[in-house]
This record gives C-alpha cells, sequence and structure tokens, in this order.
C-alpha cells in the first residue's frame, strides 16, 4: 500500500500540533441583537399574562404599546415628539459649535490653553441639572433654561474631545505643511481639523447621550410638551403604561441619534480602514 | 541656487547635537549625510529647511531660487507624511493649492508628476491602500510638483524593505538622469550613500562634527550594486564610522 502523507504522520512520535490562536477578534453578527430585544419582550408579556409579573409592578409591553397607540391617535405623540426634538437639536448644536470654538482655541492657542483648561476643569463636573433653578432664572421658565441647560452640558465635553482630538493630531503631518509653506490658516483647516475629526466624532456621540439625559431633566421642569414632561405626568399619576411608553420613545430617541452619528462617521471617516 | 552652511552648532538644552558644521552643498549634485544614530544628521536637515533655527551660525543660500520654483527648499519625510484622507492627486494638490497657479496650470502639473513617478493610475487611491514604496513615491510626486530648487530627503527609504529600496533607489537614479536635482541626502545605510551620493558626508557621534567629505566619481547611471569601486568606497566609509557607531552605541540616551 502506498503510503500518504496521512498515514505518515499518524506514526510514532508524530502529532498534530495543536492549534492554540483565534478568538479576541469581535466580528459583526446580524440580527442577533434584534433577537435579544424580542426575545425579553416576549417573555415579559408571557411573564405578565400568566401573572408571573405583577400589574402594578410592570405593566405588560402590550399594554405600553396600548398607552403607545392613544398617544398617536391622540395626535399628543407628534406634539410632545417635536417640542423635544427642537430643544435637542438647537441646544446640542449650539453647544456642540460653541465647544468647538473654544477648544480649537485651546487647541491652537497657548494663551487660550493657559486661561480656559484649568476654568473647563472647574465646570465640566458641575452637574447641570443642579443649576436649572438659576438657568430658570437667567434665561426665563420657557425655552431659554430647557435649551441651556443642554447647551451647558455638551459645551463642555465638547471642548475637552475637540482639544483633545488637536493634540493628538501628527506632528510630523503639521511640520510636513510647515515645510511645503502651506498658510496657518491652510494647516488648520485642511492638516489639523480632518486630523482631529475622529476625536470630535466620537465625543458628539458621548454629548448627544449627555443632551438626552439633560433633556428630560429640563422638561421635569415647567414643560407642556415634550417627553420629558409627558414621563413625569405619567409618573405622578402612577400610569405606569404611560410611563413605560415614554421611556421607550426616549430609547428610540437616542438609536436614531446614535445611528445618525453612525452615518456621519462613515461618510467623513471614509479614509479610515 | 547652492546652500552653504556655516559654523553650524545646535543644542536641545545643555545636549550639544552639532558642533562647527561647515559644508557646501552644490548644486546639481547630490550630497549624502551618514552618521551613527544620534549624531543630529536628522536634525542638520531641519536646520537646513528652515524648520528649526540653530543655536549658532547660519545657513546660507547663494543666488536666487529658480523662478518656477514654488518652494525652492523641499522636504521628502521617512514616515511619508501624507493625509490619509486625502487620495494620491489630493496629496499632491494640497502642497500647490496655496499657490497662486490657474486651475490648468494646477492640473498640468498633476499630470506630469504623476507620470514621472508612474502613479497615474492611482490617483483617486488613498493612502491605506498603497504599500509603502508607493506611498514614498506619492511623496516623491508631491515633491517634484513644487520644482524645489533642493530636495531635503530625511532618510526616505529606511522605512522601506530591500527590495521596494533597491526599485526606488532606481526610480530616484531615473529622475537624476533626465534632469539633475540637488539634495541633500540623509541615511543611516552606507549602499544608499554610495549609489545615490557625489559626495558623502560622514559624521561623527554626537556631538555630530563633520569626520571627512567623500567624493565618489563614478556617474550615477552607471553605479552597480555589484561594482568592485563602490564596494571598496562603502568598506572604507564604514571604517570612517565603526569606532564613532560602537561608541554611540554604549552611550546611554536619555536625550
Amino acid at each position: 500500500m502506498p503510503k500518504t502523507p496521512t498515514s505518515q504522520s499518524k506514526s510514532a512520535n508524530a502529532e498534530t500540533v495543536a492549534f492554540r490562536g483565534g478568538g479576541f477578534a469581535p466580528r459583526p453578527i446580524g440580527l442577533v441583537g434584534a433577537m435579544v430585544f424580542v426575545f425579553l419582550i416576549a417573555f415579559w408579556e408571557w411573564g405578565s399574562r400568566v401573572g408571573w409579573i405583577s400589574q402594578l409592578v410592570l405593566p405588560a409591553p402590550s399594554e405600553a404599546f396600548a398607552a403607545f397607540q392613544e398617544l398617536v391617535v391622540s395626535g399628543l405623540l407628534w406634539k410632545h415628539v417635536s417640542a423635544s426634538v427642537t430643544r435637542l437639536v438647537t441646544g446640542w448644536i449650539s453647544g456642540t459649535v460653541l465647544g468647538l470654538l473654544v477648544g480649537l482655541s485651546i487647541g491652537l492657542f497657548s494663551l487660550a490653553r493657559a486661561g480656559l483648561v484649568p476654568l473647563v476643569s472647574a465646570m465640566f463636573p458641575i452637574p447641570k441639572i443642579a443649576m436649572l433653578p438659576l438657568f430658570i432664572i437667567w434665561f426665563g421658565i420657557g425655552e431659554g433654561s430647557k435649551v441651556a441647560t443642554i447647551l451647558f452640558g455638551t459645551f463642555f465635553p465638547t471642548i475637552i474631545t475637540v482639544y483633545g482630538g488637536v493634540d493628538n493630531v501628527d506632528r510630523n503631518l503639521i511640520r510636513m505643511g510647515q515645510s511645503f509653506g502651506l498658510t496657518w490658516f491652510s494647516i488648520v483647516r485642511k492638516i489639523i481639523i480632518p486630523g482631529a475629526l475622529p476625536a470630535i466624532l466620537s465625543g458628539a456621540r458621548i454629548s448627544a447621550s449627555i443632551a438626552i439625559i439633560l433633556l428630560v431633566a429640563a422638561e421635569m421642569i415647567g414643560a407642556e410638551f415634550g417627553i420629558g414632561a409627558y414621563i413625569l405626568l405619567a409618573g405622578s399619576l402612577m400610569a405606569t403604561d404611560q410611563l413605560i411608553a415614554g421611556v421607550a420613545l426616549l430609547s428610540m430617541l437616542g438609536l436614531t441619534v446614535g445611528w445618525l452619528i453612525g452615518k456621519a462617521e462613515k461618510y467623513f471617516l471614509n479614509w479610515r480602514a | 541656487m547652492d546652500l552653504r552652511l556655516e559654523g553650524i552648532s545646535h543644542n536641545y538644552g545643555s545636549l550639544k547635537v552639532l558642533e562647527g558644521i561647515n559644508l557646501a552643498i552644490e548644486h546639481g549634485k547630490i550630497l549624502c549625510v551618514v552618521g551613527p544614530s544620534g549624531c543630529g544628521k536628522s536634525t542638520l536637515l531641519r536646520l537646513i529647511g528652515g524648520l528649526e533655527r540653530p543655536s549658532a551660525g547660519q545657513v546660507m543660500q547663494i543666488g536666487e531660487a529658480p523662478s518656477d520654483s514654488l518652494n525652492p527648499l523641499t522636504y521628502i519625510f521617512q514616515d511619508f507624511a501624507l493625509l490619509p484622507w486625502r487620495t494620491v492627486a489630493g496629496n499632491v494638490n494640497l502642497v500647490l493649492e496655496d499657490q497662486k497657479l490657474s486651475r490648468q496650470r494646477r492640473k498640468d502639473i498633476l499630470e506630469n508628476v504623476l507620470e514621472r513617478t508612474k502613479l497615474s493610475d492611482f490617483a483617486d487611491a488613498l493612502p491605506r491602500q498603497l504599500s509603502g514604496g508607493m506611498k514614498q513615491r506619492v511623496a516623491i510626486a508631491r515633491a517634484l510638483a513644487v520644482s524645489p530648487a533642493v530636495f531635503l530627503m530625511d532618510e526616505p527609504l529606511s522605512a522601506l524593505d530591500s527590495q521596494t529600496r533597491e526599485l526606488l533607489i532606481e526610480d530616484l537614479v531615473d529622475l537624476w538622469t533626465r534632469e539633475p536635482f540637488t539634495a541633500v541626502y540623509v541615511t543611516h545605510n552606507l549602499a544608499e550613500a554610495v549609489r545615490l551620493g557625489h559626495s558623502v558626508a560622514v559624521f561623527s557621534r554626537r556631538p555630530g562634527q563633520i569626520r571627512q567629505v567623500v567624493k565618489i566619481g563614478t556617474p550615477l547611471a552607471d553605479r552597480k550594486v555589484t561594482d568592485p569601486e563602490l564596494i571598496d568606497r562603502q568598506d572604507y566609509l564604514w571604517r570612517l564610522m565603526k569606532d564613532e557607531a560602537l561608541a554611540a552605541d554604549l552611550e546611554l540616551s536619555d536625550a
């Protein structure tokens, strides 16, 4: 019988070297995320129907959904969501734009860095919710104080990520720009800002989440419409089905914002592998 | 346009890196600078191009730069220094955008340099898609675009594997033969120095001083890897440097 390589390797004193590499490499698996959601909600619904989860403790998903449908039918959904989204967008955009300006000046000018970094460190940890009563005095009980809460909440983290991003831009690229006689403005616009963009966008993800948290807090004071106001009202009436519907709305808002920033990252950072 | 270095010394704090450097950079010739690591040869290059100020002495420019030169002193860096978010064409355009040029002129320059560096088919590729050798060719194209009077090359081939290096040496010899350029070429690789240098300045260890300037007469285009005369020159350079390199290696580097 001719000797095949397999029979050879089975001979005495020969063994296959055991594989011990692999792993530690996360890969995308489609649908699993959605399945977790579906399974959890189904389990919850089942638990409520069997009476295993008391109505008092946690209303069934179907009841929360009914509350949500009520919102849609009465036309209040649009009023709440549009009020919230308007506050969120104005507050977040103005906080981010101001944060970008201040963060860039800290990144570019030593004087701004020396003067502003300690100030930012002192102001960043102050919970903006604690300042809400003051904001109401300064900016009025209407939209002003709500937008201001979100603005200040996003302003400080944006500053920190922007100047961190500027600091991390490859100095060799900047020297290269100087050695080719590029103007200062060109270096900032074509080398520093694109180089800091990855950090700026991941900062935007964080500041957007902070903005949603602050939105709800701000809407709990003196707001007629808004998801936060809806949740507060539901809570004080012990209408837990509405409360769950409101929380689910917030969660969807968060998912949408995250998805939009993911799109922006794909568009602006397509040069990365 | 020639350059002359007059009594250049440089230190970082109390650390002397260069001392009393006098050197002439002649028009149309490639001057190689070799020396042990840490001898200040890259610092010297930054001083020549005005990216750093020498502690003493000066870099003199003799004669006017040619009027068509957009950036007389132009660097080629070891790490290529390409913008990862710009395509090949975008990276070359970067250095033309601040110049007062017509749209057509800009396009002509771009096409010309991409063709000279054999990159025409890769104009729309991003740096991450390119091999190391290709990236350095993009950097060379970018440098050619501003028609420099003097190229300042800081170990341009050190980040590449030896086959790619050999190919790029041939490319550089080719470029020079077609249109002689002036260059200061810093390297730690003696084989590169004898292939590309009309003269080779050998530096001592820190503080860097010139030990000797060795001339190599063979025309660039005729230099072959196996040429006994070149091997002989390379060996001579190595003997000049060997003790210095050994001593430099034993120094503690808390520079």
